[in-house]
C-alpha cells in the first residue's frame, strides 16, 4: 500500500516540478536555519561533566558586613572570601572539596632560542583533580599534604608539556614560573570542559588552564590573579590575605551519591549561624548551593544572542511551514477531480488522507535532507564567527536524528490540513464537473 | 473597483486566504522586530567613545617577575616611545577602552556615607593624558603637573568626570569644585568635565556607557599600565606599533608584549563589536530570507487561484472586462489580504516586542517601525502577485466558450 502511495506521490511531483521544488526548498530553508541554531544551543547548554553534575555543588554565601549588606545586591557576590573558603575546606564536610582562583603567569623557556610566554593558570587544592575527573597522562596530581606544605610543585597541560619539553614526559623537571622555580609532578591528558563551569568569572568557553599550582604555594609566591574580586573595605595586609574583606574564590564540593544536599545545606546554615555568633554579620548570608546545571543556568551561560537566534530561526520555520501548507493545499486541491475519481471507485477517506500525508512526508524528508546540508553549511559559518564558543559548533548524532525528526514532524503538520481538505472532496460534484 | 466580488470569492477560499494572511502577519511581526534589533545594534556600535580613535594605539607589556624599579623603567620607556618618528604624544593609562578588563570603583559623595552612590570605571592617566587621548574638555581645566601621583599613593587630589557622570552625580548643578570620595577618606576635587569617554566594556545599564572618571596617576608597567601612543599619520599606526615593541625590547628588564591589548584602538573597537556586527548581518539575512519565502508563498497560491479561476476570468473578459481590470482585480485582492495580515502582524509585532523587553531588556518598539513594516509587506505582496495576475490578464475571452 505504501509503495502505491509513494508511486502516486512521485507522479504528482513530476507533474508539478516547480511547485514541488518550491516546497522542498522552503522546508529546507526552515529546517536548515532551525537546526543550525538548535545545534549551537544544544552544544552550549549541554552538561559539561555528565554523570557527575548532579553531585557537584557550587557554594555561595554573602559575607558582607551588615552595614554594607543590601539584599538587592546579592547577585554581585558570587564568590567566597578566603576566610570562609579555608574554614569550609578545613572542616571537609563534603566527600571532596576544593577552593580555587584563576591567574596568569609567565613561563620562562627551558631551551635556548625560545622566548618567555604567558599562560593561564589555576590555583587550587588537591581534591580539584579527582573531583572534576581531570585525566593525567604522566605523573600524578598533588596531595592534601602538598597543600599543607606549600609544596613548590605544578601540574601542566599536555600543550605546555609539548611546548617546554617537546612532548617528552616533563615530570620531575623544574620550570620557571613568574620568576619562581616549580617542579612538574604531573602532565594532563587532553582536558577541555566546555563551558568551563568551575570558574565563570573568566572566559566561559575555550581551553582549560595550562598550569595548575597548589593554592597555598601560589599565595606564597604572589602569583597574579585574574577574574573578578569584590572588596568592601581597606586591606592593609593585601587583598588576598586570609582576613581580607574580599570575595574572590570559587568553592566546589562533591557530595556522595547517598549523601543528601539538604544535609549539607543544614551544615552550611549552621556555619553561617556561627559567623553570626562571631559577630561577622547578622544578615541571612544568602546561602546558595547549586549543582553544575543549576549553576550554569543561574549564570546565563548560553549567550542571550544565541537564544535570540534560536527564537528567530523557529519563527522563520513557522513561516516556512505556513508557506508549505499553502502550497500543499494548492497542489492537492488542483487534483480534486483525481480525488473524486478515486473516491468514486471506492477509496475511503482515510486512504485519501494517508496518501496525501505520505506525499507531504516525502516533501518533508527531501526538504530535511537538503536542510541538513544547509545546517552543516550554517554551522561551518558559525565556526568562522569570532565568538569563543564558535569552534564547538558541531552536529552530533542526536542533532542529526533531530533534523530528520523535525523535518518529518513539520511536514506532516503542514500536510495534515491540506490532506484533511482533500479527504473531504465530494466525489459526486467532482465527477459531474468532468 | 467593486470590492464585493473579491470579498465573496475570498470567503469561498477561506483556508487559502487565511494562510496568506497568517504568513504576511508573521513576516510583518518578525521583520518589524528584526529591523528594530538591527537598528539597536547599529546605534550601540556607533556610540562615541570620546577618544581620538583614528590616531591611537595601545601597547601593553608584562613583567616576568616583580620589578621594584617599575616607575623608573616606565619613565625611560615613555621617553623612548616619544622619540619614535611620527609619534605625537604618549601617556600611560591603566586600562584600554574596548579591551578585556575594566577597573571599577565605588563613588561616595560624603566621606561618612555607608552605601556608595554608584560604581563606575576609573581611568588613571599620566602626564599629558587628555591631549594624547584626544579627550575634549568642556568645562574646568586639565590636571596640573603637581597633581600627578604614583599608583601606590591612594591620595589623589583631583578628578575629571565625563559630562554624563557629572550630571548623574550632581543633577541640576555644576560639578566643578565639588568633591567625591573614591579611594579612602580624602576628597577628590572635580577640576574638569570632558565631553565623552566610554567605559572599557559595557556593564550595568546602557546609560552608564559614557560615565567615566579620570585620576591623575602615573601607572608603571608593573602595575599593569598601558602605553597610549598618539600617531600623527593613521596609515603608520601599525608600523609605529612594531617599532615601539622593538624599542622597548632593548631597554629595561626582560618583558613580554601582551598580544591582546597591543593594537590600534580601531582594531580593539572592531573586535569589541564583532558579535553585534555578526548579529546585525544575521538579522538582515533572516529578514531577507523571510520576505523571499513570503513572496514565493504568495506567488504559489495566487498562481493556483488563477489556474482555478481561468474559466471565470474568461467569462469576465468575454463580457467586456479589460486586461487592466483583471490585473487590478488580483492586485486588489492581494492588497486586501495584505492589509488584514499587516493589522494582525502589528499586534503580533507588539507582542513579540513585549516578550523581548521582558527577556532581553530591550526598549519598547518605536511606533515608526510599524508603518515601515506595513509598506514593506504591501509592496512585497503587490510585486509577488504581479506575475500570476499578468498571466490571469492574458487569459483569452474565447476560453469562456470552451468546455472545461
Amino acid at each position: 500500500m505504501l509503495a502505491y502511495y509513494l508511486n502516486l506521490a512521485l507522479r504528482s511531483f513530476r507533474r508539478n516540478k516547480a511547485l514541488t521544488a518550491l516546497m522542498v526548498l522552503t522546508i529546507a530553508l526552515g529546517i536548515g536555519a532551525s537546526m543550525t541554531t538548535l545545534t549551537v544551543f544544544h552544544v552550549l547548554s549541554s552538561d559539561p561533566i555528565p554523570g557527575k553534575s548532579e553531585r557537584l555543588f557550587y557554594v555561595q554565601m554573602n559575607a558582607l558586613p551588615d552595614s554594607q549588606y543590601d539584599p538587592g545586591d546579592r547577585d554581585e557576590l558570587l564568590q567566597m572570601t578566603r576566610l570562609d573558603a579555608e574554614s569550609l575546606l578545613k572542616q571537609g564536610h563534603g566527600k571532596r572539596q576544593a577552593m580555587m582562583s584563576a591567574g596568569s603567569v609567565v613561563i620562562l623557556p627551558t631551551a635556548a632560542g625560545q622566548s618567555a610566554f604567558r599562560v593561564e593558570s589555576r590555583y587550587t587544592t588537591a581534591d580539584f583533580f579527582p573531583m572534576f575527573d581531570v585525566p593525567l597522562k604522566h605523573g600524578h596530581a598533588w596531595s592534601a599534604r602538598d597543600d599543607a606544605d606549600h609544596a613548590r610543585v605544578a601540574v601542566i597541560s599536555s600543550k605546555l608539556n609539548q611546548q617546554l619539553f617537546g612532548g617528552a614526559d616533563g615530570t620531575g623537571r623544574t620550570i620557571q614560573v613568574s620568576g619562581q622555580s616549580l617542579q612538574v609532578i604531573g602532565v594532563l591528558n587532553t582536558w577541555a570542559v566546555n563551558p568551563r563551569f568551575y570558574d565563570l568569572t573568566n572566559d566561559e568557553f575555550g581551553n582549560s588552564e595550562e598550569i595548575f599550582v597548589p593554592f597555598s604555594t601560589a599565595m606564597d609566591l604572589a602569583f597574579p590573579l585574574s577574574g573578578s574580586m569584590w572588596c568592601w573595605g581597606d586591606t592593609p595586609e593585601g587583598k588576598t590575605a586570609l582576613s581580607a574583606p574580599c570575595a574572590w574564590l570559587q568553592y566546589w564540593t562533591e557530595l556522595g551519591a547517598g549523601s543528601d544536599a539538604a544535609d549539607y545545606r543544614r551544615y552550611l546554615d549552621n556555619y553561617i549561624a556561627r559567623q553570626h555568633d562571631a559577630g561577622r554579620f547578622k544578615h541571612p548570608g544568602d546561602l546558595k548551593l547549586l549543582n553544575v546545571m543549576q549553576w550554569l543556568d543561574r549564570n546565563h551561560v548560553v549567550p542571550s544572542d544565541v537564544r535570540l537566534q534560536l527564537w528567530l530561526a523557529l519563527g522563520f520555520l513557522v513561516i516556512c511551514l505556513l508557506n508549505t501548507i499553502g502550497l500543499l493545499l494548492a497542489k492537492f486541491l488542483r487534483r480534486s477531480s483525481e480525488i473524486g475519481v478515486r473516491r468514486a471507485l471506492g477509496a475511503s477517506r482515510r486512504t485519501v488522507f494517508a496518501q496525501y500525508l505520505v506525499e507531504a512526508g516525502i516533501v518533508g524528508l527531501t526538504g530535511g535532507s537538503l536542510g541538513l546540508g544547509l545546517a552543516l553549511l550554517g554551522l561551518a559559518i558559525v565556526r568562522k564567527q569570532p565568538a569563543d564558543y564558535a569552534p564547538m559548533a558541531h552536529m552530533d548524532l542526536t542533532m542529526l536524528l533531530a533534523t530528520f525528526g523535525l523535518a518529518l514532524l513539520s511536514s506532516l503538520l503542514a500536510g495534515a490540513l491540506p490532506a484533511w481538505q482533500a479527504m473531504h472532496v465530494t466525489p459526486a460534484i467532482q465527477l459531474k464537473s468532468q | 473597483m467593486e470590492l464585493r466580488p473579491i470579498l465573496s470569492t475570498l470567503l469561498r477560499h477561506k483556508t487559502a486566504a487565511a494562510l496568506i494572511v497568517l504568513e504576511i502577519a508573521f513576516s510583518c511581526a518578525i521583520v518589524c522586530n528584526a529591523l528594530f534589533l538591527i537598528n539597536n545594534r547599529l546605534e550601540r556600535m556607533h556610540r562615541p567613545s570620546g577618544l581620538d580613535e583614528s590616531h591611537l594605539v595601545f601597547l601593553r607589556i608584562n613583567g616576568i617577575s616583580h620589578d621594584a624599579e617599575g616607575n623608573a623603567v616606565t619613565r625611560a620607556d615613555l621617553n623612548a616611545l616619544r622619540a619614535i618618528p611620527g609619534v605625537r604624544a604618549v601617556t600611560t593609562i591603566n586600562q584600554a577602552t574596548f579591551a578585556n578588563s575594566m577597573w571599577m570603583s565605588s563613588i561616595k559623595l560624603r566621606p561618612d556615607q555607608e552605601d556608595s552612590t554608584m560604581a563606575t570605571t576609573n581611568y588613571m592617566v599620566g602626564e599629558g593624558g587628555l591631549d594624547a587621548l584626544g579627550l575634549k574638555l568642556v568645562e574646568g581645566r586639565d590636571f596640573k603637573p603637581d597633581e600627578y601621583r604614583n599608583a601606590d599613593d591612594n591620595n589623589y587630589p583631583s578628578v575629571i568626570l565625563t559630562r554624563a557622570l557629572a550630571a548623574h552625580l550632581f543633577p541640576g548643578a555644576s560639578a566643578l569644585g565639588k568633591s567625591i570620595y573614591v579611594f579612602g577618606d580624602q576628597p577628590h576635587h572635580v577640576v574638569g568635565i570632558i565631553e565623552h569617554l566610554a567605559k572599557p566594556r559595557d556593564a550595568g545599564p546602557g546609560a552608564e556607557y559614557d560615565m567615566s572618571m579620570l585620576f591623575p596617576v602615573r601607572f608603571s608597567y608593573m602595575d599593569g599600565g598601558i602605553y597610549a601612543i598618539n600617531v600623527a599619520d593613521p596609515a603608520r599606526r601599525d608600523a609605529v606599533l612594531d617599532q615601539a615593541k622593538q624599542v622597548l625590547s632593548h631597554i629595561g628588564p626582560t618583558r613580554i608584549v601582551s598580544v591582546n591589548t597591543s593594537r590600534t584602538l580601531e582594531d580593539l573597537r572592531t573586535r569589541y563589536y564583532r558579535n553585534d556586527r555578526a548579529m546585525a548581518w544575521l538579522l538582515v539575512a533572516v529578514s531577507a530570507a523571510l520576505l523571499v519565502v513570503t513572496a514565493l508563498g504568495i506567488i504559489g497560491l495566487a498562481s493556483f487561484w488563477v489556474a482555478q479561476r481561468t474559466r471565470q476570468i474568461g467569462v469576465r473578459r468575454a463580457l467586456g472586462a479589460t486586461r487592466a481590470q483583471i490585473l487590478r482585480y488580483f492586485q486588489t485582492e492581494n492588497f486586501i489580504l495584505a492589509t488584514v495580515g499587516i493589522v494582525l502582524g502589528m499586534g503580533l509585532a507588539y507582542a513579540i516586542n513585549q516578550l523581548l523587553m521582558s527577556k532581553y531588556e530591550l526598549p519598547r518598539l518605536p511606533l515608526m517601525y510599524l508603518p515601515v513594516g506595513a509598506v514593506l509587506l504591501w509592496a512585497l505582496g503587490q510585486v509577488a502577485v504581479f506575475w500570476p495576475a499578468r498571466r490571469a490578464a492574458a487569459v483569452p475571452p474565447a476560453i469562456a466558450t470552451r468546455s472545461a
